[in-house]
């Protein structure tokens, strides 16, 4: 809804104060944008998979990625968390380049995401995998947690209040101690979007996050998604088929097919572009 | 958390080890069970009280430590690993090393507190070295890598006379007993009969308290790691390793650290075990040793400490009830009275021309030996475990506990 007011949400809210506890942030105060891709080639042997992508995600944005299936969204996402290596161009986070760093460095520097198809971890309980996702924001090793006692039992209290402050917030309280792999699958997801919130992010990727929901659970996907946004000013890049939630929610959308940006603007621009249109529908065939 | 309604009012309770009234209570009332089994006043259990039972007990102990740390790396981390024994061999030379008296063999004299640290120490740094081979494949390759390991192990351990004592005779390792340092009567002598506290305690009994005492420092470690930020990093790589390392875990890191701790504890348990038995040949070192761990481990339930223990139970104590069950078996037949000779006599061979399942007379006749036979029995029970209940004995308490929660209500 750009431009008019959003629903006041009636959930608990999520304090950036708790969020941000013991983290520091990484980089420069001052850059350009906050994540910027420049100019990025990706290809499998002969398949091109991203072609001359370029675009940028400031500080608080909602930025959507849209395109038909197979136009290289997840692999747009895989290159920026350095999982795929892209042969050219540049990924600057906050002035500085991604490229060549490990996946989990770029966790460490701000980048947190969530998965297309789930990638929780299935044995462990609904604590222990929002848990995981402050890992980052922890540091006590082996032998400090081996004798819980100190620092490290101090650490785990700290963070375990921070994943509450979580789980309240996504409304999962009654599922905190069962293995995930048991969970229903929206309830998965949520679980997928605490995790990646436990991080204290910049920026939040997320990859398809209410495919395969109904109504009520996108709506609910929607509101989490929007409080994330407001509440506790994480920029956001969405990965989403469901277009009345992109063209709802998003500031600025990027269309891509077969790997080729096509156009990015305001959803309403985007949705009167002739290109995406063809893209999305194909050609008209003159009737002869 | 007190008076009704049981609430948690800190997380430190919530995550606490044992955080129910009837955890703290049953736990108590096992551990003092387990106390009182050596002086043979605990109904029902005072066969436990015998000292070959009692040495039994003991060898669960030592299994379970090394158990607990092939835990670490693969109910865990997720890496199968069949070069624990490697690693407990590498122990127990260590162990001689520092702790025996300086002879014709290496050795250094030097008391437990030396030598014990320093067995788990030196596999662990071994382990980390042979890591970065390790980390860079997974799954079916790696059990091929540490299998390798296994067998250069038992090369260098053949031919390393100075260490090892070659494959003829072995070697003699440090005996039981807490020095402060080179002195010549130790304060605690745990290979000798005694008295403690005013009781009198056989030998068999001392060296079971102190493998129990050193069973539940190493399960108290390895709990804790299990539920801190460093265990949590272990289970994610097992369960996507992919995912995990864009949450922000170092793969490379985290499998070299639990490389590192599961050959701390193996070296341990390996200078446990050497200590105990006294004298050993390097072959002991070997495959099926390893292949005992697994069997541990996924017949108790891979990745839970309490399923573990149990495994060491089982698999510890399994060839024993077979050995027990084998001679009455044998007994019966060759009375020959009752319904069941028949069945019995199709199980067990008794001589030359018998045929039968099991052979109590090794040499003679047809069938397995009792150790063949053990063999076999691991093998099996692995996979039926697998294939019918992956969580193990564990799987199966936990079953159990579950239908009495709910009882008399199906849910």
């Amino acid at each position: 809804m750009p431009g008019g007011k959003r629903p006041k949400s009636g959930g608990i809210k999520l304090s950036g104060k708790l969020l941000r506890r013991n983290s520091e942030r990484w980089g420069p105060e001052n850059y350009d944008h906050l994540l910027e891709v420049k100019d990025i080639h990706l290809s499998f042997k002969g398949v091109k998979a991203i072609d001359d992508v370029s675009f940028h995600v400031d500080d608080g944005e909602l930025f959507a990625i849209i395109g038909p299936n197979g136009a290289g969204k997840t692999s747009l996402f895989n290159s920026i968390n350095q999982v795929y290596h892209p042969q050219e161009g540049d990924i600057l986070w906050k002035g500085e380049s991604l490229m060549g760093l490990k996946p989990n460095v770029t966790a460490e520097r701000g980048l947190a995401r969530t998965f297309q198809n789930i990638a929780l971890y299935p044995h462990m309980t609904v604590l222990e995998n929002i848990l995981t996702g402050r890992h980052v924001r922890m540091d006590s090793g082996w032998l400090a947690g081996s004798i819980w006692w100190g620092k490290a039992k101090r650490e785990e209290m700290a963070n375990r209040e921070v994943v509450e402050g979580i789980i309240d917030f996504l409304e999962i309280e009654q599922w905190r101690k069962y293995p995930v792999g048991l969970l229903p699958y929206g309830v998965q997801k949520r679980v997928e979007l605490g995790r990646a919130l436990a991080m204290d992010p910049e920026l939040l990727m997320l990859d398809e996050p209410v495919a395969g929901m109904n109504l009520e659970e996108t709506e609910d996907m929607a509101r989490f998604i929007l409080d994330v946004q407001d509440e506790l000013d994480i920029a956001i890049i969405l990965v989403e088929h469901d277009m009345g939630l992109v063209m709802d929610i998003a500031d600025r959308v990027l269309v891509v097919d077969f790997g080729k940006p096509i156009a990015v603007g305001p959803p309403a621009e985007v949705q009167a572009n002739p290109n995406v249109i063809k893209a999305y529908l194909g050609e008209e065939v003159e009737a002869g | 958390m007190r008076g009704r309604p049981m609430l948690y009012t800190r997380y430190e309770s919530d995550q606490a080890l044992l955080n129910t009234g009837t955890k703290k209570v049953m736990m108590g009332l096992f551990i003092v069970l387990l106390v009182l089994i050596p002086f043979g006043v605990v109904p029902g259990l005072t066969f436990l009280s015998q000292p070959d039972w009692m040495r039994l007990l003991s060898t669960v102990c030592i299994f379970a430590v090394g158990a607990l740390g092939l835990n670490i790396l693969t109910g865990l981390a997720g890496q199968v690993s069949l070069g624990h024994a490697f690693f407990m061999g590498l122990g127990a030379y260590t162990a001689a090393w520092f702790g025996v008296e300086p002879g014709p063999l290496s050795g250094l004299g030097l008391p437990m507190w030396v030598w014990l640290p320093l067995a788990g120490l030196v596999p662990a740094i071994v382990g980390v070295l042979i890591g970065p081979v390790a980390v860079r494949v997974r799954g079916l390759y790696l059990a091929f890598v540490t299998l390798g390991l296994v067998f250069i192990g038992e090369y260098i351990f053949r031919n390393w006379v100075y260490a090892t004592g070659g494959p003829d005779s072995g070697r003699t390792f440090p005996s039981l007993e807490w020095k402060i340092w080179k002195e010549e009567t130790p304060l605690v002598d745990f290979q000798s009969d005694g008295v403690w506290f005013g009781v009198e305690i056989i030998e068999e009994a001392k060296t079971y308290f102190l493998m129990l005492l050193l069973l539940v420092i190493f399960v108290l470690l390895a709990k804790n790691i299990q539920r801190t930020r460093v265990g949590r990093a272990f289970q994610s790589i097992r369960d996507r390793d992919i995912a995990a390392e864009i949450m922000g875990v170092n793969e490379v890191q985290y499998k070299l650290v639990a490389f590192g701790l599961s050959s701390f504890y193996a070296g341990i348990a390996g200078a446990l075990l050497a200590t105990f038995i006294g004298r050993t040949i390097p072959e002991r070192w070997n495959l099926f040793l390893s292949v005992q761990f697994i069997a541990i481990i996924l017949i108790g339930g891979a990745g839970v400490v309490s399923g573990v223990i149990l495994g060491s139970v089982f698999v510890t104590v399994l060839p024993r009830l077979v050995q027990d069950f084998s001679s009455w078996l044998a007994d019966y037949v060759s009375e020959g009275e009752g319904a069941f000779v028949w069945l019995a006599d199709l199980f067990i061979s008794t001589g030359s021309g018998d045929f039968g399942l099991v052979n109590t007379l090794p040499g003679v006749g047809p069938g397995l030996s009792v150790f063949q036979f053990n063999q076999v029995l691991y093998g099996l029970l692995i996979i039926l475990f697998l294939i019918f209940e992956p969580l193990g004995l564990y799987g199966i308490w936990l079953r159990i506990r579950n239908y009495w929660k709910g009882w008399p209500f199906t849910y």
